[in-house]
Order: C-alpha cells, then structure tokens, then sequence
C-alpha cells in the first residue's frame, strides 16, 4: 500500500490516463463535429473498430506508425462514407444505420482478424516516445504528461484547431447552421448535404484515428471488439460539451484517469473488483448532471435528416 | 420524426370493404421483406467467398440449425421470449419519441436481481409464487434503474440517449458487482449467481425445449401494441412521440407521460432479463452480457414500432442468430459473422423501405 502513491506510481497513472484519454477525445471531437451538422452518428464504434484493425494491419505490415495512422483515418472514413451516403444523402433514419454499421464492423473486423492471423495476436514494437525539452524533466507531470507519442500532443493541438474553427470560420458556422436550422443554410446558397458530407466524414478520420492508436499504440495488438464502447462514450462526451472542444479534453481526461485507475488497482493488487472502478466516471457524470442539470443545448436539427422543400 | 404512420395503416386496413386491398397490402410487406433479405444473404455470401467459406453450405446450416431441425427450432423459439419484452419495452419508448438506449442495463439489472431472487423465493413458497415474485423484482428494479434518465428528461429536459447509455454502462458494471460481491454462489469457483434447479424453471411447453416465456413475451407484445394503437393511453404517448410542445398545450401532463413510459420501458426490459433467467440460463455468470438490445432497436425501427411486424423480425434475428452460432461450429467461420450478417439484412431492409416509398411518392405524384 506505501507504493500507492509513490511518484513513480503517480506518473504512471497519470500517463496511463493521456493513453487512455486520447482514443475518447478524438472520438468526441469527431462525433461533436457531426453533432454540430445535425448528424448523430451512433456508428462512430464501428468507425473506430474499422480504424483499429486497419491502423494495426498497416503498421503491422509497413513496420511504420505513422502509416498504421493513415490507413486507420481511411479505415473510418471508409465506413463514415456509408454512413454519408445513406443518412445524409438520401435520409435513412440515422439510428439504425448507425447500429448496423457498428454491429457490421465489429463482425466484420473479427472476422477478417480471425482468417489472418488465426489464433494469434502479433504484437506492434512499442511506439516511440518524442521527449519535449524541459517540460518532460518536471517531476511527475514530466513524465507523464510530456512523453509521449507526437501525435497526442497533435490531438490536443486539434482541440485548439477546431474551437477556432467553430468560432472563427466561415466552415464553422456553415457546420453549425446544418444542425440548427438547416433550411437557412440552405436559402444562402450553401449546401446542407455538402457541408453534413463534410462533417461526417472527418468524424470518420478522428474516429478511425483513434481507433487506430488504440491499437497500435495503447494496446500494441489488435483484439476483435478492442473499443468495448469507446466509440459511445465519444457519444457521450460530445454530447456532455455542448458543442466546445475544450470540454470535450475534460471529460476525455476525468474517463481516462478512471479507465488508468482500474489497471493500477490490478497491479497494485488491490481486491476491489475492476467493475467498481469502472463505474466511477459514470457516476461522476450522472451526479454532475442531476445537480446541475441544465438543458443541454443540442443542435434544433440533431438527428432529421434534410431534405430540401419538406416542411 | 414519422412515427404515426404505422397505425393509421393498420387502423384503415380493418376497414371491412377494403379486404382485397388489405391481402395486397400483406402480400406486398412481405416481399418488401423477405426480397431484401435474399439481397442481403447475396451481399454476405460475397463476403464468405472472399474468405473462403461456400457460402451455400453456410447458409445450408444456418437454415438447418436455425428453422427446420427440431432441436433449431425449439432453440429459435425460446431465443425470441427475451427479444420480445425488449421489443415491446421499446416500441413503447420510440413512439412515445423518447430514446432509451440502456435497455442492456436494464435487462442485466433485472436478469441479476431475478437470479438472486428466484433460488432463495423456491425455497419459502410456491415455486408459481416465487417465479411471479422474482419477475416482479426484476421489473421494479429495472424501473427504478431508470429513475434518473426520466426524471432528468422530464423536469430538467437532459437529453435521454447520453443518460440513458450512461446509464446502462453503470448498470453493466454494476450488475458485474452484484454477481461477484453480493449474490454470488459460495460453492463454485467460478464468480456467478446460485443456479436456479430445472424443475422451478418457468415450465417447458408440451414435450418441446421451447420455454413457456415465449408465451408470455408473444402476449406482452401484443398487448403492447394494442395498448399503443387502440387506447387513450397509447394516443397521449403517441402524442408525446409526435410533438411535445403540442402535447403541452393540448393539456397533457407530459414530465408524469414521460416518467410512465421509461418506467414501463424500463420494466419491460428487465423482465426480459427475467425470463432469460427464469426461463433458460438459471443462473447468472459474472461478466455475462448477450447485448440483445444493441440487435432488436434497428429491427423495432425496421418494424416500424408495429408489434405484430416486430414479431417477424424477432423470429427472423432468433433464426441468424441461433443458426449462425451453429453454423459457426461446423463451418469454422467465427461466431461474428452472424452481426456482419444482422447488419446487412438491417441495411438492405432500411434501403428497400426508402426505394418502396420513393416510388410510391412519384406514382402518387
């Protein structure tokens, strides 16, 4: 019990929480995006399962990362494409699309796991760290805050790239209007199913994205259902912002140092069973909630698909 | 959100001059049905040859094992009694427009409540007293684990889908400490719950395997269904469903509606869990989570909340699945294939619906 709360332990959990928490803020950011254009995306777990299994097939066969990275954004953006098609483009009740693509993927994903590597689970090399300067030599927090793979510094930047997006650009206020009031987006010459096409498929790269450093980077391995609700807890968190990033790398960090917790009690060897942990940021959330429960402010759109001169 | 259109439908069918047009009616749903999903077996065949299975004998078996052997069947038939409360628990929850996505939290709470109940109730009384008592703790805790969801959603207007699913990750979670901490069996190794002896289980039908609770899940959805289209209950949700503001100034109590239709959402769904306990499994193990309700949302939307069409697709999820996880023995394919599979059918389903009312909208046109 002494060792509960040495530095060494300490900085463990905390970077055990970053590893944690990145998987769940680029699939906030994402489904947060989609949300904005009105597009409730349910699919973004089959997003991410498409994005783990092909970031792993790539790294695992190109021996390189940042390639695994890249296959993984197409991975999801292959399924966001689906999606786009069907619930964007010609309206298909975006629940139940997105249920069969999640349901779709984690089949499909086991399955083309199983025929290629049988039984086994190849492991990645672990990834890299880069070091920042300085920062990194601040004990406890160095460690575990500032030595890292570069794409999670990357991920945090894009929290900062999208707030400014939404708040300074032309595209974010397009995003905005398609879920708030459509048809006026639609009357100033921009087009709706254009600008949702947009959102849904870069929820489809985060999604994918993080799918894919799941994998290769928290995990080092892919295993079939590897995000076990990663993908609606994204759901959650986005939904949890009210549509600001920034809060979005909050909650990821509250779940991620809940999700870190649970594998330290084990190894601490502490008996309380790893449920009891895991319950802990829901909880945290709910009491948040019917305390200051307060109308979410979810886009007036959210969820009906457009379609031009319907009432 | 067009939820309405589904009764009005089956309201003018009864209409008792319009008999020919009815049998049309039926006879063109079932080939808007059974066309996609041969569609959809098309498009899975092409993903089985691509591993390398015969598609054929895949399907072959999934027949065989799923529908036509006597054992499949019986298996099929005892899969849909869960499936059917939850189907019902649902269809009241989306046509009265509110989102509950926890059903798998509050199937586990109730299977695990029932688990612990029913072996300790046999014991003290009547086993047909004890089952009922055990059905009805599964229920009640099933709707007070959905409390919060619909006291949020009906005085502070928190949106249901992140409580909901909230929800249901706490309640997996804790259904896990229940089994492990509280109800746990002290003479096994392996964590689970006391085993419910055979004989107290719900009884079988006549000579079959096939679990009375099938009986009970058929009657439930039905009254269900008729509850929603025919009574001045099923019009106000209904009314919810369709525009609350509306249903606000038509002077409909809607925070009271809406904490009725998640407890009775709620309820139905843990007694699902109840009759996957009572009925068949016995017992609870730690970490048992099937994750039905995940598989029958799409079909309810598919189904249109329609009860009698939710049976249908029931049937038809309890057949890919029963004969998938035999298939998947014989064949060597991974028991997975079977959501791939799901997950076509769904889409196929949803595309075809859209086709069939495009065209209907250009002849009307």
């Amino acid at each position: 019990m002494t060792g509960l709360f040495s530095e060494v332990f300490l900085s463990a959990l905390l970077f055990g929480a970053v590893t944690a928490a990145i998987p769940l803020l680029l699939a906030g950011l994402g489904e947060q995006m989609s949300e904005k254009a009105g597009v409730l995306n349910i699919g973004i777990e089959g997003m991410m399962l498409a994005g783990a299994y092909l970031g792993f097939v790539g790294a695992f066969y190109s021996g390189s990362l940042w390639l695994g990275f890249l296959t993984g954004a197409a991975g999801g953006v292959a399924v966001a494409l689906i999606m786009a098609l069907l619930c964007v483009r010609i309206g298909l009740n975006q629940i139940v699309i997105g249920i069969a693509l999640t349901l779709g993927l984690e089949g499909l994903t086991a399955l083309l796991h199983h025929f290629q590597f049988s039984r086994s689970y190849p492991r990645l090399p672990a990834a890299d760290a880069t070091v920042i300067p300085l920062l990194s030599d601040i004990p406890v927090i160095g460690p575990a805050f500032f030595k890292h793979h570069l794409i999670v510094y990357l991920a945090v930047a894009l929290v900062f790239a999208m707030s400014y997006l939404y708040r300074r650009t032309q595209l974010g206020l397009n995003l905005q209007a398609a879920g708030d009031k459509p048809a006026a987006l639609d009357v100033a010459g921009i087009d709706v199913i254009r600008t949702r096409t947009i959102a849904v498929l870069t929820t489809g790269a985060l999604a994918g994205l993080g799918g894919a450093y799941l994998a290769n980077v928290g995990a080092g391995l892919f295993i079939p259902f590897i995000t076990n609700g990663a993908g609606f807890l994204g759901i959650v968190l986005a939904m949890l912002a009210r549509g600001r990033p920034i809060w979005v790398l909050f909650g990821a960090l509250l779940f991620g140092v809940c999700l870190s917790l649970t594998t330290a009690m084990q190894v601490a060897g502490i008996n309380i069973p790893t449920d009891v942990i895991q319950m802990l940021p829901f909880l945290a959330v709910m009491i948040m909630l019917v305390l200051f429960g307060r109308r979410a402010s979810l886009p007036a759109a959210l969820g009906i698909p457009y379609e031009r001169g319907a009432r | 959100m067009s939820i309405d259109t589904a009764p009005t439908a089956s309201a003018t069918a009864l209409d008792a001059t319009s008999a020919a047009a009815t049998r049309r009616d039926i006879l063109h749903r079932l080939l808007m049905t059974l066309g996609p999903i041969l569609i959809a077996l098309v498009i899975a065949g092409c993903i089985l040859l691509a591993v390398g299975v015969d598609p054929l004998a895949y399907y072959g078996f999934v027949l065989e094992k799923g529908l036509f052997s006597p054992l499949g069947i019986q298996q099929t038939l005892t899969r849909m009694a869960p499936l059917l409360f939850l189907a019902a628990g649902l269809i009241v929850a989306f046509r009265a427009g509110m989102w509950n996505l926890g059903g798998d939290g509050q199937f586990l709470l109730g299977a695990v409540t029932a688990a612990a109940s029913a072996p300790v109730l046999v014991e003290i009384m009547p086993a047909w007293l004890a089952l009922f008592c055990s059905f009805l703790i599964a229920m009640v805790v099933a709707m007070i684990w959905s409390l919060v969801p619909a006291l949020l959603r009906a005085y502070q207007g928190v949106n249901e889908i992140i409580t909901t699913l909230m929800m249901t990750f706490l309640g997996t979670s804790f259904a896990n400490v229940l089994v492990k901490l509280a109800f746990r069996d002290p003479s096994t190794t392996v964590p689970q719950t006391r085993t419910l002896p055979v004989e107290d289980r719900l009884p079988r039908l006549f000579d079959t395997t096939i679990t009375s609770g099938l009986l009970l899940g058929l009657a439930t959805i039905i009254i269900v269904h008729l509850v929603m289209t025919r009574t001045s209950f099923g019009l106000k949700l209904r009314i919810v469903g369709a525009n609350p503001r509306a249903a606000v100034h038509s002077g409909l109590g809607v925070p009271g509606l809406t904490v009725a239709v998640f407890a009775i959402s709620a309820g139905l769904a843990g007694l699902a869990g109840a009759v996957d306990i009572i009925g068949v499994q016995g017992n609870v193990r730690a970490d048992w989570n099937p994750a039905y309700g995940l598989a029958v949302i799409p079909a309810v939307f598919l189904a249109r909340m329609n009860g009698f069409a939710a049976i249908g697709f029931v049937f038809l999820l309890s057949v890919l699945s029963i004969g998938g996880e035999s298939a998947a023995r014989r064949l060597g394919v991974p028991n997975t294939f079977t959501l791939v599979l799901v997950s076509i059918v769904l889409i196929v389903l949803a595309l075809a619906e859209y086709v069939d009312h495009r065209y209907h909208q250009s002849r009307k046109a």
